[in-house]
């Protein structure tokens, strides 16, 4: 089962992880809602989602309203839902919590990404630099590893270095630039890492300048951050560049206050852009070794605040695609006001590193427990 | 004057303010270093960013963000007061608030003006003043949080992130403190449409305050937020994690802020000695930083610590002698700073940026690389020109080496490795002895001049204040 990483599925084709990271700590309970039970309206007196608008899967749960095609996707069997979602002792601090689940270390502070990490199996030489491409300002935790190379990518576009100077004369500038950045022993581990990315910008953006040329789609993605970002994770992927790994966030989700209009503006962004990006990948024929995980750091209180929800425990994340078995995994964390945590939060049931360990191991194709710290129980969620 | 001390003060005119240009350094150089310090801990011994010449091309009170953000580095830039405005950064970063949310920018401009009012005052007025800040009470919900429905968020981050740090406090004292800040709101502002915008004002709501009984850090009484404030800074606590904030923004990257809790500071004696210095002036910020430009461990850390964008940004703008009076074109340097990941203004979340190694990634160096070379790219920017001027006054020819040897001093001094020495050695060679002779050998000398400060400036050493 699990082996270097390098296994094909049955097109050929390797399989490919897309992360999407909602920033701030998403409303599980207001994104898969229990619409038809007294106490989540009893707590959400401001908040609460009318059972009118709310979009049912069963006699229990309903969607989101703005996340329609969340649910049209829902239907089709390519959404996994992964309810319940945390660990011991969730921590309520955003920058703590992103830090855990980017780690795997909640009792520890840990400076190596579980994706750095995975790709540093999936390629052990070095071979690519794009093996994992982050778009977006500033690389995530989750994807840092040293010695791992990632390419972080902010505008496609305009990715590669040094290009103000006259054409004529770029070229030597660059090989002066490579000079400059050549690794050199002892210079200590500040001046390594530039030296590294620095030359991996300047591999890294030579492939990657073939992307946009290369791409043509009829999908008109709509004009916000994570739609801008998804598309150029298609872009790239479509160009076949060898990228196992992409990682993108949406941010917005802290809704303390005006969670309403706040969260359904940005369940519209995310689900529309989710569904755009898997029909770009369909009408290419790209998407059958695809799956997205979309997560978030923690999940908010049962009762809100009169505007918002404050930071709790226990959310839910997605696992999206055609190689996913779609429905409901690990169970909708109890709602019933005697098992609440201190009095307020919803209590998690199922341990995050599971998630990962089914993606590494199941999809990715690699080890998980030198990964995620241990052993973790994995979900029958891949087809 | 000896070169040591011109490198010693160009490292302190870094940390402390945005660079300096070479000419400014000598003058600087003149004073005794403990002398400059106190310049620089007294801002008001020298005169405020003219107003009316901002105004006059970039008017504020109706600016957008980017025009607000071109005019904070324009202050950068060209402040008398470097280390009020390096302060006010400071401030930002670790109460970040954000226009994401607030969706006014009068609104932020006015937090950054209290920040820079408050520079370096007293925690106790710096913490009050932001409790009172309309932008801060909007982003942390402290308008949401009343008498009989608390919101927590403000109380929450107050301990957390802006005094004390995680491991100090209960979840019981984060709820007395939200308690303490209840009716601490903002008055309603004036719609936005069709007026424009328009500023709001504190407003304290005693119908709206829990006055109740309540404990903090095993304090009891009628708390209010004032009080909270009192304890706050007296705390043992506060003053080690602020000056390890300090620390870390002005001397050397520390871990990021959530390790602090666990993972030792990297120079404990020094933070020892900050706390310490806000202790013993009962949380005078000026006290701390004269004691920080002071000491051995600042003048020791040289090169070692990551540029934010705005350091890099207004550092290349200095050297080019470029946006010296307000344009139309610092719009444009506000977005390079925010493509390079930080958004003046605008900091991704509550937590702030973060710092360190972390502001390099692919394309982040990407940005800082192509932005300082484009702004060198143009050999009639002035501070080219005095760069030149100084070259050519050696007279006769330059050999390779003295040339490198000479831009390395005339851009910093900027301390470079074997590496980068080498490489730009080879482009100098390549072109053979330098010379100011005939008119065309002076332009193509020029150039070579312009190139090297384009690859000095594009340099791992670049990347490092």
């Amino acid at each position: 089962m699990a082996g270097n990483g390098k296994s094909l599925d049955g097109n050929g084709k390797q399989p490919v992880l897309v992360v999407v990271q909602m920033t701030g700590g998403n409303d599980f309970l207001n994104t898969l809602i229990p619409y038809t039970n007294p106490v989540y309206y009893d707590s959400r007196k401001t908040v609460g989602i009318p059972e009118g608008q709310a979009l049912p899967i069963d006699d229990t749960l309903a969607f989101h309203p703005q996340a329609a095609p969340l649910k049209e996707m829902y239907e089709h069997g390519k959404v996994a839902v992964i309810q319940g979602i945390g660990y011991e002792n969730s921590s309520r601090s955003h920058f703590r919590a992103m830090d855990i689940w980017h780690t795997c270390e909640p009792d520890k502070i840990g400076d190596e990404g579980w994706l750095g990490r995975a790709v540093r199996k999936l390629d052990p030489e070095k071979e690519n630099v794009l093996t994992a491409v982050n778009f977006g300002r500033g690389l995530p935790r989750a994807l840092s590893a040293p010695g791992v190379p990632v390419s972080s990518v902010g505008d496609l576009d305009n990715y590669g270095l040094m290009t103000g100077i006259e054409e004529k004369h770029r070229m030597e500038a660059l090989d002066i630039f490579k000079e400059m950045y050549a690794p050199a022993i002892g210079s200590g581990p500040v001046m390594d890492y530039l030296s590294q990315t620095g030359m991996d910008v300047l591999k890294g953006a030579d492939v990657l300048k073939q992307a946009p040329a290369k791409y043509s789609s009829e999908i008109e993605y709509a004009d916000n951050s994570i739609a801008k970002s998804l598309r150029d994770v298609a872009r790239v992927h479509l160009a076949d560049l060898g990228t196992r790994v992409f990682y993108t966030n949406h941010g917005g989700y802290d809704n303390h206050a005006n969670e309403y209009p706040d969260h359904p503006r940005l369940m519209t962004e995310l689900s529309g852009a989710i569904m755009d990006f898997f029909q770009d990948l369909k009408q290419h024929d790209a998407g059958d070794n695809v799956v997205m995980l979309v997560f978030t750091e923690f999940g908010r209180r049962m009762k809100d605040n009169g505007s918002g929800t404050d930071h709790g425990s226990g959310g839910g994340a997605f696992l999206i695609g055609d190689p996913i078995q779609g429905g409901l995994y690990a169970e909708y964390p109890s709602i019933r006001p005697d098992d609440w945590l201190y009095g307020e939060d919803m209590r998690h049931t199922y341990d995050y590193r599971g998630l990962y360990a089914t993606v590494l191991e199941q999809w990715l194709r690699i080890d998980s427990p030198e990964i995620v710290g241990g052993t973790y129980e994995q979900l029958s969620v891949l087809r | 004057m000896a070169a040591q001390d011109l490198s010693l003060t160009a490292h302190l005119m870094r940390r402390a303010g945005f660079g300096a240009t070479r000419a400014e350094l000598e003058r600087l150089a003149e004073k005794p270093y403990e002398e400059l310090v106190e310049d620089l801990l007294h801002p008001e011994r020298f005169p405020e960013v003219e107003r009316d010449l901002l105004d006059r091309y970039l008017s504020e009170p109706f600016a957008t963000i980017p025009v607000s953000v071109g005019i904070w580095i324009y202050r950068m830039v060209n402040t008398k007061r470097p280390l009020e405005e390096k302060m006010t950064l400071f401030w930002h970063h670790v109460f970040a608030t954000g226009f994401s949310k607030i969706q006014n920018v009068n609104a932020m401009v006015r937090q950054v003006e209290s920040f820079r009012r408050h520079s370096l005052s007293n925690l106790r007025g710096i913490l009050t003043a932001l409790s009172k800040d309309p932008a801060m009470i909007f982003w942390l919900d402290n308008s949401e949080n009343h008498r009989d429905e608390i919101n927590e968020n403000y109380g929450r981050e107050l301990l957390e992130l802006f005094s004390m740090g995680v491991g100090n406090y209960s979840e019981d004292d984060i709820k007395n403190c939200a308690k303490a800040f209840t009716g601490w709101t903002f008055a309603q502002p004036i719609p936005l449409y069709p007026q424009g915008e328009f500023p709001t004002e504190f407003e304290y709501r005693t119908d709206d305050h829990d006055d109740g009984v309540k404990t903090f850090l095993g304090e009891t009484g009628q708390l209010d937020g004032s009080h909270v404030i009192d304890i706050i800074v007296r705390q043992s606590a506060t003053a080690r994690f602020v000056s390890r904030h300090l620390y870390n923004f002005f001397v050397a990257d520390e871990a990021q802020v959530p390790a602090w809790s666990e993972a030792p500071p990297r120079d404990p004696a020094a933070i020892d000695a900050l706390a310490k210095a806000f202790e013993s002036s009962n949380g005078d910020i000026r006290s701390v930083m004269r004691v920080l430009f002071n000491s051995d461990f600042f003048k020791k850390a040289r090169y070692g610590k990551v540029k934010s964008p705005a350091e890099l940004v207004a550092g290349v703008i200095k050297l080019a002698g470029t946006h010296t009076e307000p344009n139309r074109g610092l719009e444009a340097v506000g977005v390079a700073a925010a493509a390079m990941g930080q958004s003046l203004y605008d900091p991704p979340t509550v937590e702030g940026w973060h710092t360190g190694r972390e502001w390099i990634d692919g394309g982040a160096l990407n940005e800082r690389v192509n932005f300082a070379v484009d702004e060198l790219d143009d050999v009639t920017r002035p501070g080219i020109r005095d760069i030149v001027r100084r070259i050519a006054a050696e007279g006769g020819s330059l050999a390779p080496g003295r040339l490198v040897e000479q831009c390395v001093e005339l851009a910093g001094p900027v301390q470079v490795s074997g590496a980068t020495r080498e490489a730009m050695l080879r482009f100098a060679q390549a072109g053979g002895e330098l010379s100011f002779e005939s008119e065309d050998a002076a332009e193509r000398s020029a150039r070579r001049v312009a190139r090297l400060l384009q690859f000095i400036v594009a340099s791992r050493e670049y990347q490092l204040a």
